[in-house]
């Protein structure tokens, strides 16, 4: 295959940067989007010029750490994480366009590099909880419905990747805050500060400068571990719930 | 950020988008029941002018003697407008945030939509259509200061006069808030319901079927009058 990638290009926080083209031939339909970055980074780095800085760590698709726009698409055309993108997903000829994840949230760091630091200290706000740590319990000791033991391991799939907040078009990161609220409010062990944890985990988020949800879904659709859509309607549930108890 | 020394101001939960939200989700219901009263009063326009007429005198005795003469409406006037009100300042807020969220206008050099439905576009600049139509709908049939085709004191003379084939600017205008308010109903009944709490995912088909019946249904509702009028299906006996 023989494809044009249009790429941001920024040297830096303080830097402007600009797209920039690059061709590159002979790429197997069997490449992921990341080896395929690799390979033109290695012709980068031959001809002496700087590569293009992403991020990406197991590339099992599995810890969130990579994560670009591809041709509008946070991930790209599938929805799986940017890693488990494959060339085959793309004709000979192609031009892809290559962009950073964009939020006021998100400072870029280097060319396709963002700070996600803001998802971090969401977290650390209220997304835990407070219990003596020892040896592991019993796995029976606390029973949990079926149904709710399902609902809250798929909230926990999250794997904090932000394509959610990439894919929104007001930059908001309600359905990352809404995951770990609802992984945490299905489960008993979650409900003594049920209250005061989605308190803090909104107010975390809005100082962070994320942008509020019109539920419009795209963040949903685009979430490469299935987020649904109603934890944020949960979230919203748990909020008003708290606000009703002057939890606030 | 650690190296700031400025101490940001700190959010509380009752400021929060999420609570702005749910204000502007408990304003919109009232508005939709508002809007679908509206339209079941504008549907008389085809039993007569007597019939038509007459309702709009029976709305200002509702409650009678209880209320004084009028009494109903200003209290429906009171709350309409601080529900319209509280819906605008929220709306503007929650605007401003996510246009700074957004970090610029041209975020991306492509932008692909997924999924999401037209109507959802729409919100932002089809309610600023809407609130200056507002505008001047009151102007036009309820305070009569604007009076295509003549002023009078029966609603279904003003309705007629205003109009005619030959104001087909002021149906125009008419017809478009309309349908800008069915898109706002489309995405807005679906939104509030999400806010609220209401979203599960064996529900989401049933919001949003109910959302669109609800948009459909005003939107045909309310074109009918003036659009029977400027056809002739409706005229001055």
């Amino acid at each position: 295959m023989n494809i044009t990638l249009r790429v941001w290009r920024q040297k830096g926080p303080g830097d402007e940067g600009r797209m920039v083209n690059y061709e590159l031939s002979d790429v197997s339909p069997d490449m992921s989007f990341l080896e395929m970055l690799d390979v033109l980074n290695e012709k980068l780095t031959l001809q002496d010029e700087d590569p293009i800085a992403f991020d990406h760590d197991c590339r099992e698709g599995i810890c969130g750490a990579c994560g670009v726009v591809i041709d509008g698409e946070a991930h790209g055309p599938e929805v799986t994480t940017t890693c488990q993108l494959h060339m085959r997903s793309f004709e000979d000829g192609d031009t892809i366009t290559v962009e950073p994840w964009r939020a006021k949230a998100f400072p870029v760091v280097k060319d396709l590099v963002v700070d996600r630091g803001a998802f971090d200290r969401i977290i650390q706000a209220g997304g835990y909880i407070s219990a003596p740590t020892g040896t592991a319990p019993d796995a029976h000791a606390t029973p949990v419905p079926k149904a709710d033991a399902d609902r809250a391991f798929d909230a926990a799939t999250c794997i904090g990747c932000g394509a959610c907040v990439a894919a929104c078009p007001n930059a908001s990161g309600m359905l990352f805050t809404a995951a770990k609220v609802t992984h945490l409010g299905m489960l008993p062990q979650g409900q003594p500060e049920r209250a005061t944890r989605v308190v803090k985990m909104v107010n975390q988020h809005d100082e962070e400068d994320f942008g509020g949800c019109t539920n419009i879904g795209e963040c949903a659709a685009v979430c490469p571990k299935g987020i649904p859509l109603d934890t944020i309607s949960q979230l919203n549930r748990d909020l008003l719930g708290s606000l009703s108890k002057g939890v606030g | 950020m650690a190296n700031s020394t400025l101490t940001k101001k700190r959010s509380t939960a009752y400021g929060s988008t999420v609570a702005l939200k749910a204000a502007m989700a408990v304003t919109g219901v009232i508005l939709v029941l508002y809007l679908i009263a509206h339209m079941y009063g504008n549907l008389k326009v085809f039993l007569g002018q007597e019939a038509f007429d007459g309702y709009a005198e029976e709305l200002r005795d509702l409650g009678y003697p209880l209320l004084p003469h009028e009494g109903f409406l200003w209290i429906a006037r009171v709350v309409l407008l601080s529900a319209v009100l509280i819906h605008i300042y929220c709306a503007v807020v929650l605007t401003r945030r996510d246009n700074r969220a957004r970090g610029g206008a041209s975020r991306y050099q492509v932008t692909k939509r997924v999924q999401r439905t037209y109507a959802s576009y729409t919100m932002r600049w089809g309610g600023l259509l809407i609130a200056l139509f507002v505008i001047f709908h009151i102007l036009h049939l309820t305070v009569n200061v604007i009076a295509p085709g003549g002023a009078s004191d029966s609603p279904y003379v003003r309705l007629v006069n205003g109009f005619q084939p030959e104001y087909w600017y002021v149906t125009l205008f008419y017809v478009a808030a309309v349908i800008a308010v069915g898109f706002h109903l489309r995405h807005g009944i679906w939104s509030g319901a999400a806010t609220l709490g209401f979203n599960r995912a064996d529900r989401q088909g049933k919001i949003n079927a109910v959302a669109l019946a609800v948009a459909l249904v005003v939107t045909v509702g309310f074109l009918l009058p003036p659009l029977a009028v400027t056809f002739g299906l409706v005229s001055n006996v």
